[in-house]
């Protein structure tokens, strides 16, 4: 039989066991930040296409009607899907490895499913949209869905994703009702937010 | 007055039997090697405390097999959540008891 500091010890020991055991613990900041410099690169350049030498402003509404630009787009915004997943990936196996986990746990996996469920639907989604022509609501509705990927993935890492999750979410919506703006609001949502957020996380978890 | 130490359960006095039947009751279920990376335990001392968890019936064990590697899931049962809400309800009556 055990004293009363004992069974405190033993309530603090489960309380934390709960928490590691569904959590993610390895995801990094730094990985953020990088995603969102990616971001804001692709959309820079995603300007330059789009606009240069004319329009100096963020403004266009009829934007896609060039089907060798949209695929220049599109290239660019798989790069830096590709890139932010890639870092995404590595620094997160470097810290899982400082912390002495390995990266493809319960918890990893869990994180996973739960994110890529809105996430591939989006993707489909928006896949769609393009193929029937409404480019207009392009950045509102992956702005939209990965908004709800990071709110589904939320409850299995820190809770900073959450308000990432609903940040993104209020940015699509704005950007619905502000149609022409669609680069700006992508690029405050993949890279502004991303690199703030990130920057929250590296502050408090990784240092 | 009852005494709160009769409602402890004396198979999760121990302390990693404690911790499996807390990830068990927060999860649906979880695998030998996660649990194992988790609790940071010997195999020895996993093994055997899973083995006493489900002598008493507070766990049930799936085994398969993923790529030939073997791979073993355990659930909490019914009674072994029950086990376990009453030895936490013990341990806070004895805590509040003391102060």
């Amino acid at each position: 039989m055990k004293n009363t500091a004992g069974y405190e010890s033993d309530l603090a020991a489960i309380r934390s066991t709960i928490e590691r055991s569904a959590k993610f613990m390895s995801l990094s900041g730094l990985s953020g930040i990088l995603a969102g410099v990616f971001a804001l690169a692709g959309a820079a350049y995603a300007y330059t296409l789009i606009y240069y030498p004319d329009s100096p402003y963020g403004f266009s509404l009829y934007m896609g009607a060039d089907s060798a630009l949209l695929t220049k787009l599109i290239m660019t915004a798989s790069a830096v899907l590709v890139l932010s997943l890639i870092t995404a990936f590595l620094l997160s196996q470097q810290k899982a490895k400082k912390l002495g986990v390995s990266i493809w746990n319960k918890p990893s996996q869990l994180l996973l499913i739960n994110m890529s469920i809105p996430l591939a639907t989006g993707g489909l989604f928006t896949i769609v949209m393009i193929a029937q022509g409404y480019y207009i609501l392009f950045s509102s509705a992956t702005l939209i869905f990965y908004g709800l990927a990071l709110i589904s993935a939320s409850q299995f890492t820190y809770r900073e994703v959450r308000y990432l999750g609903l940040s993104e979410i209020a940015l699509g919506l704005l950007s619905s009702i502000l149609p022409g703006f669609g680069l700006v609001f992508w690029a405050i949502g993949f890279g502004l937010l991303h690199i703030v957020y990130g920057g929250i996380m590296h502050y408090r978890y990784d240092r | 007055m009852k005494n709160p130490f009769d409602n402890l359960d004396k198979y999760l006095e121990n302390r990693v039997r404690l911790q499996i039947m807390s990830v068990l009751i927060s999860n649906d279920d979880y695998d030998y090697n996660s649990l194992k990376e988790l609790l940071n335990v010997t195999d020895g001392n996993l093994a055997s405390n899973l083995k006493t968890l489900e002598r008493e019936k507070y766990i049930s064990i799936n085994k398969s097999f993923v790529d030939r590697k073997p791979n073993t899931k355990y659930k909490s049962t019914a009674k072994g959540r029950n086990a376990f809400q009453k030895h936490l309800e013990a341990m806070e009556a004895l805590i509040k008891q003391q102060k």
